[in-house]
């Protein structure tokens, strides 16, 4: 038998197969380019949509969930809280990936705790954070990774320091954090086939420009400013679990480093800038600070721990889905109520 | 001077902290196990150590088991509180001290034991001396012992049970406890009337507080998902699940088929559990008001998107911290309609440890049934006081988990389905679990407004229907709530209508307005919102029906009101809220200061009352020979319990 057609993956599916249903957000908002690099990255990765639930908050960027994979089960729960929706229901089928898709306001203003202890849970989601500096479904407010002195038109000038969505990642034991930009598809996906192979939480922050709403020329998170001021870190390309490659232990200028991710899947890192090691918490920490000393958008895999156990493993489940268990599996036998009664004094 | 047997109350007033539970519990279970029936209450302040802290155990023969406003014998070991627990003795009542207190005593109405305390753990070679002072909690037990007569076998008991046989710390405490035996036999000359003696009326009984039966029927409800987030009285309930999981769904591969999870705090709590629910976990969350607060806009989204999921609030006083050690029934008006926009909430309330049991797996059979929040409304007094009960009983039903397709389902129906498609006419559609492997099996589940097939839509139209729809799920419920229980009295002309832990001290209450007024009452307990059909029948038996509750506005009483408007004029607020557990002295006094005497010829016509469910006290049912004044011999009984 010949292979699958060219069109079809090895799923079986065609691309068509990861599309959900056409946008509602505005013509050139990042958010679209985003989606459409999830149906690319899902399709080339062969994942079974039926092996994916998609979450997410409330916003604009909150909608996107509708936009790809509409075979998948999908939540857009509450604004802030999709941290802890994610969590519930990925207990229920412990096989199941989450991707789940947030803006700044999203997660760095009302859902700032809920983001931040999802990460030390160390759920096994993909968490993206569409991230424009303002918030767009409300018609253009501050959020709180707006730089300092951004001016919007009924908001004035923003008074206070942005949050670094990475730095907040990182800090509170996030395993696989990177950023990247709407406007760099190919790195999108790159990360988000990467952040697909690692068990665990793996944040991307992906400035996404409102083009509504904050999209001055000089504005942080605008596609001027973006394109003039991307820093990558390294180029980074994802290689199917079936080849294998071997690379040195350290990094010099101009090397490659392979990163090993849980599924046995490997990503290719080529250090453009410096002896970067993303596996290495101190240097990911000073990356993302002089970056922010220096107004560089760095971009690329910033830090990945693939040892830590995602939540799950922490449970010592049993095997079958605890959504599939039965009264046998679920309800004790008739003879403990006895013992219980015997225990009650 | 007459002996008063088994019929009086005792309050022991230590600081917070000082470990009198051990000692204070042991009496509770020895008198429990001499026959007789007992109820302990745990009045304590919002505090770690320190402040004082009273106990109150209440030996009643005739089986009553709601707090009483006096107390007879009071155990004074905390100089803090001594002069007012002092000023607590009822007349002719005895007081019993720690004679290292040097207060003065100017009362000369009761009886007054000094007890040397300190005196005696310290000339015990067997006392290490860091566990003086808790083990002298113990004297204190074996002077009341020989005292009013608590059989020594039965403390054994109680401790062998409390340090699970371990030798060492019984040994220790039984010590003290013959020490103070030893002293008082010696020193002490009885000089009060109050006497325990051994009866039978606890026989096969159990005892327990709401919270650890709460969480065990969880677990016997197939309870997969808990999270929760600390908040008293609640945290005892989420601590059980993790005490009884391990041991009741032991598994031969040793892995679990449960999770529980404490959470940030009560947002993420609830957001997990409705997650969970999502997702086809039975699912639940324990808390309080300020968390249940918290929760408001996920439990709105879950009714909305038609999750099932289980909140027990342990009803407790006060916003913020309130009186968070005190009980209430002040979050009903609350939760009914918990949420934002239209929203209706099915409310459980448990009045007993059984049914804090039973509730605790029959709420995950209905929240699936009807896919929707249950929210169960148990108290402080429930939740977190030792209560004697009937045994726990095995469901009596088998699990229910409501309209789910798999893939085989699926593959019948050719994908074809709606996830809000109201195929059957009861409102109820039917739902999928992600993980379902059928390429048709996943819909979009959102709080924005949706059609039939999940899918997005702002039509007004649409909406308006669904909205309908969920109303019409709410019709369904009353058939698979349960039924309120009913207690009669032939030539009842009035009626008591309450829920939740006010039972006993109204089954007291009523046995008062018969033995010193000469009324009868008939009593219906309610147990869930939406009312069933047997409230409405019953209310309109009645010209006067006292609404009793622990709040101070009558939310019960408002909420009756709107169910049955053309009832309005019958209905009078018996409501009342300081944070103590409910007495018979002011549900007594709140039905005589608004009742009127019932004209000559009443012109109610009395309308055979269905037979709703009739529930025997606990007391009764542990010695059916002899009657209770509880219950008194003109009390009928119909029906079976049960709930559907
Ligand atoms: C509890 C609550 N408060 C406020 C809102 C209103 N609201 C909707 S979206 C939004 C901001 C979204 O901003 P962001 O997450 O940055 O997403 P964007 O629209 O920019 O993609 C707010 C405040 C809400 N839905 N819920
Ligand atoms: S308002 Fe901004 S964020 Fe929202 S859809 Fe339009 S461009 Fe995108």
């Amino acid at each position: 038998m010949a292979g699958a057609p060219a069109n079809l993956n090895l799923a079986g599916l065609s691309k068509n197969d990861y599309r959900g249903n056409p946008t509602t957000l505005c013509q050139g908002c990042g958010h679209n380019s985003i989606a459409n690099q999830i149906v690319a990255a899902m399709y080339e990765m062969n994942v079974v949509p039926e092996n994916v639930a998609k979450f997410s908050g409330i916003g604009c960027s909150s909608k996107s969930p509708t936009y790809f994979m509409s075979r998948s089960f999908g939540f857009n729960s509450l604004h802030g809280r999709m941290p802890s929706i994610a969590t519930g229901a990925l207990f229920g089928d412990h096989r199941l990936k989450g991707i789940g898709v947030s803006g700044d306001g999203d997660s760095a203003s009302i859902g700032m705790g809920q983001f931040k202890h999802v990460m030390r849970r160390n759920l096994n989601m993909i968490y993206i954070i569409e991230n424009n500096g303002v918030y767009g479904l409300t018609k253009g407010q501050f959020s709180a990774t707006a730089e300092r002195g951004l001016s919007l038109k009924k908001q004035g000038v923003n008074p206070y320091m942005p949050v670094d969505i990475c730095m907040e990642a990182l800090v509170s034991s996030a395993t696989f954090i990177a950023r990247s930009f709407a406007g760099n598809p190919k790195q999108v996906k790159e990360l988000l086939k990467a952040a697909f192979a690692h068990r665990g939480i793996a944040v991307l922050d992906i400035i996404s420009p409102c083009v509504t709403f904050n999209n001055q020329d000089n504005a942080y998170h605008s596609y001027a400013w973006g394109k003039d001021h991307e820093e990558p870190l390294h180029d980074i390309t994802y290689i199917a679990p079936r080849s294998e490659i071997i690379l040195e232990e350290e990094m010099k200028d101009g090397e490659v480093r392979e990163v090993a991710m849980h599924d046995g899947s490997t990503i290719i890192l080529k250090n453009l800038e410096q002896d970067y090691n993303p596996t290495d918490r101190f240097q990911a920490l000073r990356v993302l600070e002089e970056a922010h000393q220096n107004n560089w958008l760095a971009t690329g895999l910033i830090y990945v721990n693939p040892e830590k156990p995602a939540l799950a493993d922490t449970y010592n489940l049993v095997d079958t889905p605890l959504n599939r268990l039965t009264d046998v599996d679920l309800r004790p036998a008739p003879e403990m109520i006895e013992k219980i009664n015997a225990l009650m004094f | 001077m007459n002996k008063v047997i088994n019929d009086f109350s005792i309050i022991v007033g230590t600081k917070n902290g000082s470990g009198s539970s051990t000692a204070n519990n042991t009496i509770l279970r020895a008198i429990f196990k001499m026959g007789i029936p007992v109820s302990g209450k745990n009045l304590f302040p919002s505090n770690i150590q320190g402040l004082p802290t009273w106990y109150t155990i209440r030996a009643s023969k005739d089986g009553y088991l709601g707090r009483r406003e006096t107390n007879e014998i009071v155990i004074a070991i905390n100089p803090d509180s001594f002069m007012r627990d002092l000023e607590s003795v009822a007349p002719g009542g005895a007081f019993y001290y720690a004679d290292n207190i040097k207060l003065p005593i100017s009362r000369t109405d009761i009886a007054i034991y000094p007890m040397p305390i300190k005196e005696l753990t310290k000339n015990d070679p067997n006392i290490p001396a860091d566990y003086r002072d808790l083990v002298g909690n113990m004297v204190y037990v074996g002077v009341l012992a020989q005292m009013i007569g608590i059989d020594v076998e039965k403390i054994q008991a109680a401790l062998d049970f409390h340090f699970k046989g371990k030798q060492k710390p019984i040994g220790m405490n039984m010590g003290a406890v013959h020490a103070g035996i030893e002293w008082a036999k010696a020193n002490l000359e009885k000089k009060d009337p109050y006497y325990l003696e051994h009866m039978d009326k606890t026989e096969g009984m159990i005892m327990a507080d709401g919270n650890t039966a709460a969480a065990i029927g969880s677990v016997f409800g197939g309870a997969q998902f808990v999270a929760w987030y600390p908040i008293t009285p609640a945290t005892s309930l989420a601590e059980a699940m993790n005490d009884y999981f391990p041991m009741l769904r032991k598994r031969e591969d040793g892995k679990h088929t449960y999770a529980v999870v404490q959470a940030e705090d009560e947002l993420a709590a609830i957001g997990m559990a409705v997650g969970a629910g999502w997702s086809g976990l039975r699912s639940m969350t324990s808390t309080s008001g300020p968390g249940l607060s918290l929760m408001t806009e996920f439990v709105g989204l879950a009714y909305y998107a038609e999750i099932p999921v289980v909140i027990w609030d342990i009803q407790r006083i006060g916003p913020s911290t309130g009186l968070p050690t005190r009980t209430s029934q002040a979050d009903l008006s609350f939760v009914v309609g918990m949420g934002h926009g239209d929203s209706d909430s099915i409310v459980l309330m448990p009045g007993d440890m059984n049914e804090c049991f039973e509730f605790g797996w029959r709420s995950f059979d209905i929240a699936e049934r009807i896919q929707t929040p249950v929210i169960v409304l148990s108290d402080l007094d429930m939740g977190m006081n030792q209560w004697m009960s009937k045994p726990f009983e095995y469901p009596t039903a088998p699990m229910d988990r409501g309209k789910v397709l798999f893939e085989k389902d699926l593959e019948e129906l050719k994908g074809n389905w709606g996830r809000y498609l109201d195929k059957d006419g009861d409102g109820i559609a039917y739902r999928t679990f992600p993980g379902n492997k059928h390429p048709m099996s996943s819909y979009f589940t959102r709080g924005t407004g949706h059609d039939e097939y999940a899918k997005y839509t702002e039509d007004g139209g649409m909406f308006h229907r669904n909205m309908m729809r969920l109303k019409k799920k709410f019709v369904t419920a009353k058939q698979y709530v349960p039924k309120p229980v009913t207690f009669l009295t032939p030539g009842a002309k009035i009626a008591i209508l309450a829920y939740g832990s006010t039972e006993s001290a109204i089954i007291e209450a009523r046995d008062l307005l018969v033995s010193q007024h000469g009324i009868k009452a008939d009593f219906m307990r309610v147990r869930a919102v939406p009312f069933t059909s047997e409230v409405d029948e019953f209310i309109r038996n009645y010209d006067q029906v006292f609404v009793v509750e622990m709040n101070r506005d009558g939310q019960l009483h408002q909420l009756i009101s709107l169910a049955y408007p053309d009832q309005v004029s019958k209905l009078k607020s018996v409501a009342f809220g300081d944070g103590m557990p409910a007495s018979a002295k002011w549900i007594l006094e709140g039905i005589l200061s608004q009742y009127t005497e019932p004209a000559k010829a009443s012109p109610v016509k009395k309308v055979a009352v269905k037979k709703a469910v009739v529930k025997k006290a606990a007391a009764k049912k542990a010695a059916p020979k002899k009657k209770t004044p509880a219950k008194t011999a003109k009390t009928t009984k119909s029906g079976k319990k049960g709930a559907k």
